[in-house]
């Protein structure tokens, strides 16, 4: 089964962008275009597989139910934590104030 | 109340913070109120590197939720990754699930005016909770605490099958209640463990079509709930009525102002580009796992609201009232067993204690004494013992100070007067006092029976046996 080419409108490049929060430039949209679309044309390959007869995947790969214990282990270590911060107060991130 | 030609049509997402020891993807504590980021690793930091692992305690809590509410039981389910960006939510996505819910298709019944409803459950997931940002009032920035990160979260989404605030309010109230009884949370609002984004719209009547439909998010109380609903209902009617259309939109409920708020910055959010997550595997439940929850469920509202009425004789509205809360219902199977009077250990419930409670603004998890308690007070007037205006008094003492109601009445010396000989001088005293009112009496006033018995209450400061005062006057009064 042959796919046909994947085509990305500039609109949705800029939706993808804004997402993303990538600022593009107008000459970058199409460099991100192209590149996009090959990415999708090579994943797009998976879709040629026949999968009549096999179930469903649930999960990346064969194992299940990889569960932990409901006991606290993890010791309070909030200055190790916060060691990188670019800012702190109060044992807090300190970060440009984002309106609520 | 809005308008006769036009209903409304609501949905409720409630998320409910589970009662697990640990975070959902680490062994970090949960417990509210810690100073700010010590229940955190790097894992709740999103550190390089890390990888979460599902709590079975989580699983098992969702699994209980769902066969609680008549919910399916998904035997394969996995994990999905929500992404946005927020401060509050470090890896900038969230780990939650998209197309295969632990739960499907449940319902839970309310009641209302018109009897009992069922509404309808679409599927309760399971996710993590976001942290929490704090915002600095001299604007030197926001603060950011992640000790609620990785919180467990199960996610109860309703079908938009509500019609009415009361009706939104009620299967609120129910789903807390189940809650409760299977102790998968603790459910308590003004803390935010139980909290609710509500979706409204209107139509006019017998249209079958929905209208557009606006999302008030985080909401934490019943009243605000129930505020914001008929709000927005009334927002939106007097749009369509003045020609204007409503736009799908987040909102905030502003509980001072009594109005809501366009949330501009989650418009552009909406788009999570969902996916499995690679880190986590499969969760697969076998018929055996679920069945044993099944059995290990305790004893749910519905089947005891039953048993009150069948083997207690309860009125259907005083069983609904008692199983209406875990609490309640555990005080007055408690209190019957000791006093065995259920009509009595309802009424208190119903009208003393519920008051008390209202009037602190308070849910029935804050009443601070026991069912043996309670149980105690009745068996005290039953026996007569106490005048039911003391057990008032002591009920009172029972909320600010609890005790056994024995050793409260002891030390308050307040046993009520039986001994006949007591009893008869009080009398006596009072008609030597209030020969006006004797004379009434005597002339065919009933009522100045009333007066004399009420002064005699006042003489012994409510001790006094009303019944043996009452007969003891009349006796007098015939002489």
């Amino acid at each position: 089964m042959e796919n046909e080419k994947v085509q990305i409108s500039d609109e949705e490049i800029l939706h993808i962008a804004k997402l993303a929060r990538i600022k593009l430039g107008d000459n970058e949209i199409q460099d991100y275009k192209k590149n996009l679309e090959e990415i999708l044309d090579f994943a797009n390959i998976v879709n040629s597989v026949d999968t009549e007869n096999i179930g469903e995947t649930i999960g990346v790969n064969e194992n299940y139910n990889r569960f932990r214990a409901d006991v606290v282990t993890n010791k309070e270590m909030r200055d190790k934590l916060l060691q990188n911060a670019p800012s702190q107060d109060e044992g807090m991130f300190r970060i440009p104030k984002v309106i609520s | 109340m809005i308008r006769d030609d036009y209903e409304m049509v609501i949905g409720l997402e409630v998320h409910c913070e589970l009662s697990t020891k640990t975070k959902i993807f680490c062994s970090c504590p949960t417990e509210f109120g810690g100073e700010p980021n010590t229940h955190c690793c790097p894992v709740c930091m999103a550190m390089p590197g890390t990888l979460p692992v599902l709590n079975e305690k989580v699983v098992e809590y969702a699994v209980k939720a769902g066969l609680a509410t008549n919910c399916s039981i998904s035997q394969n389910s996995k994990n999905d990754r929500k992404n946005y960006f927020y401060p509050d939510l470090p890896k900038a996505y969230q780990i939650s699930q998209y197309d295969k819910p632990l739960c499907n298709h449940g319902h839970v019944s309310i009641e209302t005016p018109e009897g009992e409803k069922d509404i309808r459950i679409l599927r309760i997931h399971i996710e993590e909770d976001a942290g929490k940002l704090n915002h600095d009032e001299y604007g030197r920035g926001s603060f950011v605490d992640l000790n609620r990160a990785g919180v467990p979260l199960i996610e109860i989404v309703s079908e938009p099958d509500m019609r009415s605030a009361e009706e939104a309010e009620s299967y609120m109230r129910k789903l807390k209640s189940i809650l409760e009884y299977i102790e998968v949370s603790d459910c308590k609002m003004q803390e935010g463990s139980l909290r609710a984004d509500v979706n409204v719209s209107v139509r006019k009547k017998g249209s079958t079509e929905f209208g557009t439909r606006t999302e008030m998010k985080n909401m934490n109380s019943f009243r605000s709930i129930v505020r914001g609903i008929n709000y927005e209902a009334e927002r939106q009617i007097e749009l369509i009525e003045n020609g204007e259309a409503v736009t799908q939109e987040t909102l905030r409920w502003d509980d001072i102002s009594g109005r809501t708020f366009s949330m501009r910055d989650k418009e552009d959010a909406q788009d999570y580009r969902y996916f499995p997550d690679p880190d986590l595997v499969a969760i697969k439940l076998s018929d055996e796992y679920i069945e044993n929850i099944k059995k290990a469920l305790p004893e749910l509202p519905e089947s005891r609201k039953k048993r009150y009425m069948e083997e207690m004789d309860l009125s259907e509205k005083a069983a609904n009232f008692v199983t209406s809360s875990k609490y309640y219902s555990n005080i007055f199977d408690e209190a019957t067993e000791k006093c065995n009077n259920p009509k009595a250990v309802s009424n208190w419930l119903m009208s003393d204690i519920a008051k008390v409670l209202n009037e602190r603004e308070e849910e029935a998890d804050k009443i601070p004494f026991s069912g043996k308690e309670l149980g105690e007070l009745i068996e005290l007037i039953d026996k007569g013992t106490i005048s039911n205006s003391i057990g008032k008094k002591v009920l009172n003492e029972l909320f600010e100070n609890p005790k056994a109601p024995s050793k409260i009445i002891e030390e308050k010396g307040w046993v009520q007067i039986s001994d006949e000989g007591a009893i008869k001088e009080v009398v006596i005293k009072v008609l030597e006092n209030n020969p006006q009112s004797v004379a009434d009496y005597k002339a065919g006033k009933d009522k100045a029976l009333g007066f004399l018995v009420g002064q005699a209450m006042k003489e012994t400061r409510g001790k006094a046996n009303p019944q043996m005062l009452n007969k003891m006057f009349i006796e007098e009064l015939k002489k």
